[in-house]
């Protein structure tokens, strides 16, 4: 598409706080325990249990909101949402209607390389429902279902975004550095396989430039980042195909089939149900102290996005490199503690983002002060880049012998002296002699070849600019 | 209590010969009256026994260690069936007890058993109960009120020296006016409502009903204070019984609000509380007439708050999780099903018109409104209060009405009159007898107090109850 229609999508996004306990009663949060283990009467919602907030909820609710630049509301007031549905505990939701805890605020993010920013329209707090489970593919096609309450009560904030959004990927993108803003702050595990980031959203279609909102069409069941791309691609061009043929677009809610890879109609406007909000007489109004709330934006670590700026303009790397330390928190980290002992950012993120980001999926991160000892041998031009592999996966092993200690005992110091390496050369080209006669005839991508048997000759332990030099003079010395 | 207190402190009397006592008279009067939907005999007893083991080593929790007491069966006890008189919660048996219920616990009250109600609270006549109408102990034909009638009758009858109810509309003080009881509905908040079911939390509260004022006092200082699971107790204040001071009548101001004294007003009722205005004022009180002119409205308003508060607390009753469940092909057949089944008429009415002023294009004209108006009763209450320090009135219109009188949905919702409005402005409303009518039926007087002033209001009622008491 779409060169006559602009695509329209905003999205709602709901994110389980990390909360010890629960957002109205003091049930553990724990995920994976045995079903009903972590309940009370509260959260069963037992004739007479009444809610009690949970102040951490209200706390990280603020730090989410601050982090996504949102006004935070002083005063704040929770409802009931009133709907019947087995997993829902009470028959209606805690949520926050008519009075959230946060308003308007915005997040910064890039596609590809241009910043794009996107509204938070507002940020409420709730509470999460049970969970259902079926004995059967489907609550309609199965003989019965049983719920597991553990979940239910658990604290989230929705979050709300304006239709600002104009094609599938950058919705996708958008989610992706919401997700990392709530992991820097701490607020959520943000797990969408297990359901604690989940995500709505709304898309419609209008003809280019119309100022007049399209209908739009709201897709759930979206499970992970790849489903809410595909499912807005799909849907936008079904939306496409039937303008196109002069129809028009339904109001109605419609799921993702992720096997089928195709939105299906759920339910429609007019089957949409009165929630009937109002007021919960249970719960008096939130009044948070304005002062509390400007120690907790104070208190607020770098955002991704501001480490990214860092990293790019103090530390020179490329908008690629400084991605990854971003996206990958945990070797952000590393960065930053390698710096201090070796103070080379080009060198710190070449090294993380080759082997070594393989070996640490798989064993964990090694000591910064390792890495550092390690890159300062390899910018001394005591060993080279393949020693600096072999001694990497021995630090993997062991962290006890630091790099020189290992260099020693293994002897892995590089050989750069030219005599030596003249002789290892002159014997290798003395053995193939019909290779070296077709690569004077041209044959120029067995240089690597020669170089390979050099160092395999040398066990790894060559200087390969020296090697470099010497084939050239060598080879090309003699060529037709 | 004081006395049986002495009694049990002297060991004159034990807890056993007192739960003992009591239970006799339940199985005297109970097939009568009806007051009672659970006697729990064996563990009245049982807690009897382990009362009497403390005072033994004068170990006793309290001075009312061993004295028993019955609840309203919407009262969350652990172990021991919370029905609410209702079909669909018959075999419902909680796993906790409400704060109140602990509090009781703490100071060593065995629990007789539970009382009748209307189905979930929901009435003014303890007719609506699936557990059959419970009956005035001065009349068997004639209703005990409603909807703490179980309680009010349990008291009167001498089935347990004291009870808890709780008050919506009415629900305690009506009920003790019908049944020559004393009866308290707090302040809101001063009692936490942790493990009371809900019939409309905004209006809700858990008071005392007794024989004597001081009796009603002392049960309430067991039961003020804030309580950390009941959010909107935040404020409460703890309550002490006052020493009994007849001085503080001279001087006092005693609102008198026309419309509460005007049609509709049983002449018989009207005298009676006019009567002891009157050893108010000759006891040095300032009669002050005032207006509560918005007291019009409170029946509407109550009525609209209620219902759709109702309407969304009774939702849960959906057959998942506990109570009873009538199965369906899919979860809403189920849900339609256990609660067509599951509920009484009053109940299904006041749940359709709770839906109905909470739907989408109703609400601003009816719930929105209403709060609007309620807020316009508090102002009203606020400037009284101006000029008066208690306002006394009729509990009640009338005196008990006769079984199966009140047809009418909205004839029954009137019995509320005068009661109402205490709920809508969340202050304490007392209502103490003050005399019988010409049927030697009992009559109720209310005494209502500003926020957390039940220490006035109890010291005007022990006054008024000891002159009362003297006259007759
Ligand atoms: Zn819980």
């Amino acid at each position: 598409m779409s060169r006559k229609y602009d695509t329209v999508i905003g999205l709602e996004i709901h994110v389980a706080l990390l909360t010890e306990s629960k957002f109205l009663c003091s049930c553990s949060t724990e995920f994976g325990a045995p079903p009903n283990s972590h309940c009370c009467p509260i959260c069963l919602g037992l004739p007479g249990s009444l809610p009690a907030i949970n102040a951490k909820a209200v706390e990280y609710a603020v730090i989410a909101g601050s982090a996504l630049n949102c006004v935070i509301n002083p005063f704040s007031k929770f409802d009931r949402k009133n709907y019947f549905y087995p997993d829902l505990p009470k028959a209606y939701q805690i949520t926050q209607d008519a009075y959230p805890i946060c308003g308007p605020g915005y997040l910064d993010y890039y596609v590809q390389d241009k910043l794009e920013r996107t509204k938070i329209v507002r940020i409420h707090l709730e509470e999460e429902a049970g969970k259902l489970i079926h004995s059967g593919e489907s609550i309609i096609d199965s003989e019965y279902s049983l719920v597991d309450y553990n979940r239910a009560g658990i604290p989230l904030i929705e979050i709300v975004t304006a239709p600002d959004i104009t094609a599938p990927e950058q919705a996708r993108l958008f989610l992706e550095q919401l997700r990392l803003v709530m992991n820097y702050i701490q607020v959520s595990d943000t797990k969408m396989e297990e359901g604690s980031l989940r995500c709505d959203a709304n898309i419609s279609l209008k003809p280019k430039g119309s100022p007049v909102l399209g209908t739009k069409v709201e897709i759930k069941n979206l499970n992970s980042f790849r489903a809410l791309e595909r499912a807005l691609e799909f849907e936008k061009e079904r939306q496409r195909e039937v303008l196109e043929q002069g129809g028009q677009i339904e109001q109605e809610s419609r799921t993702w089939d992720e096997r089928a890879g195709k939105t299906m109609t759920m339910r429609s406007k007019a089957d949409a149900p009165d929630y009937r909000f109002f007021p919960d007489p249970n719960l008096p109004p939130l009044n948070l102290d304005p002062v509390w709330i400007e120690n907790l934006k104070k208190s607020l670590p770098e955002l991704p996005l501001e480490r990214l700026h860092r990293l790019k303009d103090q530390d020179r790397l490329s908008h690629y490199e400084a991605a990854f330390l971003v996206n990958y928190p945990d070797f952000g980290d590393l960065f930053e503690k390698v710096k201090v002992t070796f103070p080379e950012p080009k060198a710190i993120v070449n090294l993380l983002m080759g082997d070594y980001a393989r070996l640490a999926r798989e064993h964990g991160h090694l000591n910064p002060v390792r890495l550092g000892e390690l890159l300062q041998l390899l910018a001394d031009e005591v060993i080279n880049k393949n020693q600096g592999k072999d001694i990497l996966e021995e630090l993997f092993k062991t962290e006890e012998d630091s790099p020189a200690e290992i260099v020693e005992k293994r002897g892995w110091r590089m050989l750069s002296d030219a005599a030596q390496l003249r002789k290892v050369v002159e014997g290798i080209l003395a053995d193939n002699p019909d290779l070296v006669g077709r690569f004077r005839n041209g044959e120029n991508k067995l240089f690597g070849f020669f170089i390979g048997q050099v160092m395999r000759a040398t066990e790894g332990k060559a200087d390969p600019e020296v090697v470099n030099n010497l084939l050239r003079e060598e080879l090309e010395g003699g060529r037709n | 209590m004081k006395k049986l207190a002495y009694l049990l402190q002297s060991k004159q009397v034990s807890s056993i010969e007192l739960v003992e006592k009591y239970l006799a008279q339940i199985e005297a009067s109970e097939k009568k009256l009806n007051a009672l939907i659970t006697v729990d005999k064996k563990g009245a007893l049982q807690a009897a026994r382990e009362a009497d083991q403390r005072w033994k080593k004068g170990e006793n929790r309290s001075p009312w260690d061993g004295i028993p007491i019955v609840l309203k069966d919407n009262i969350s006890t652990r172990g021991m069936r919370t029905t609410c008189a209702s079909k669909i919660l018959a075999d419902y048996v909680p796993l906790y007890d409400a704060s109140v219920v602990t509090l009781l616990r703490k100071q060593g009250l065995p629990i007789l058993g539970k009382a009748n109600l209307d189905e979930f609270a929901m009435g003014s006549s303890t007719e609506y109960s699936s557990f059959g109408v419970t009956v005035n102990p001065f009349d068997g034909n004639r209703v005990a009120g409603g909807s703490s009638g179980g309680s009010a009758a349990a008291v009167a009858a001498g089935e347990t020296p004291w009870a808890l109810g709780t008050d919506t509309g009415g629900s305690i003080r009506q009920p003790a006016a019908f049944c020559g009881v004393v009866g308290l509905k707090p302040t809101y908040g001063r009692v936490s409502r942790y493990g009371v079911v809900a019939l409309a939390p905004s209006l809700d509260q858990v008071g005392p009903l007794a024989k004597t004022v001081e009796d009603a006092a002392i049960l309430f200082s067991i039961l003020a204070g804030t309580d950390p699971k009941d959010a909107t107790s935040a404020n409460a204040q703890e309550f002490n019984v006052p020493n009994w001071d007849d001085a503080l009548i001279k001087g006092l101001k005693i609102g008198i609000p026309k419309e509460f004294f005007g049609e509709g007003l049983h002449p018989e009722v009207e005298e009676a509380v006019r009567r002891a205005l009157q050893i108010l004022e000759e006891e040095g009180a300032l009669l002050v007439p005032l207006s509560l002119s918005t007291n019009v409205y409170a029946i509407d308003t109550y009525l609209t708050i209620v219902t759709a508060e109702a309407s969304s607390s009774l939702a849960r009753y959906d057959g998942v999780r506990y109570g009873q469940r009538k199965e369906g092909a899919d979860s809403n057949t189920m849900f339609a099903k256990t609660r067509g089944e599951g509920f009484g008429a009053e109940v299904k009415r006041r749940i359709m018109l709770g839906t109905y002023v909470l739907g989408a294009g109703h609400y601003e004209d009816f719930y929105e409104q209403a709060q609007k108006v309620r807020t316009l009763i508090k102002d009203d209450l606020q400037s009284a209060w101006e000029k008066a320090d208690l306002i006394i009135t009729p509990t009640t219109p009338t005196t008990a009405f006769k079984i199966g009188e009140k047809r009418n949905p909205l004839e029954m919702y009137l019995s509320d009159l005068y009661t109402a409005i205490a709920n809508l402005g969340g202050i304490p409303a007392l209502s103490l007898p003050c005399g019988k009518d010409s049927r030697s039926l009992p009559i109720g007087l209310q005494i209502m107090a500003n926020h957390f002033q039940e220490e006035l209001m109890f010291q005007a009622a022990y006054f008024l109850e000891k002159k009362l008491l003297g006259r007759a």
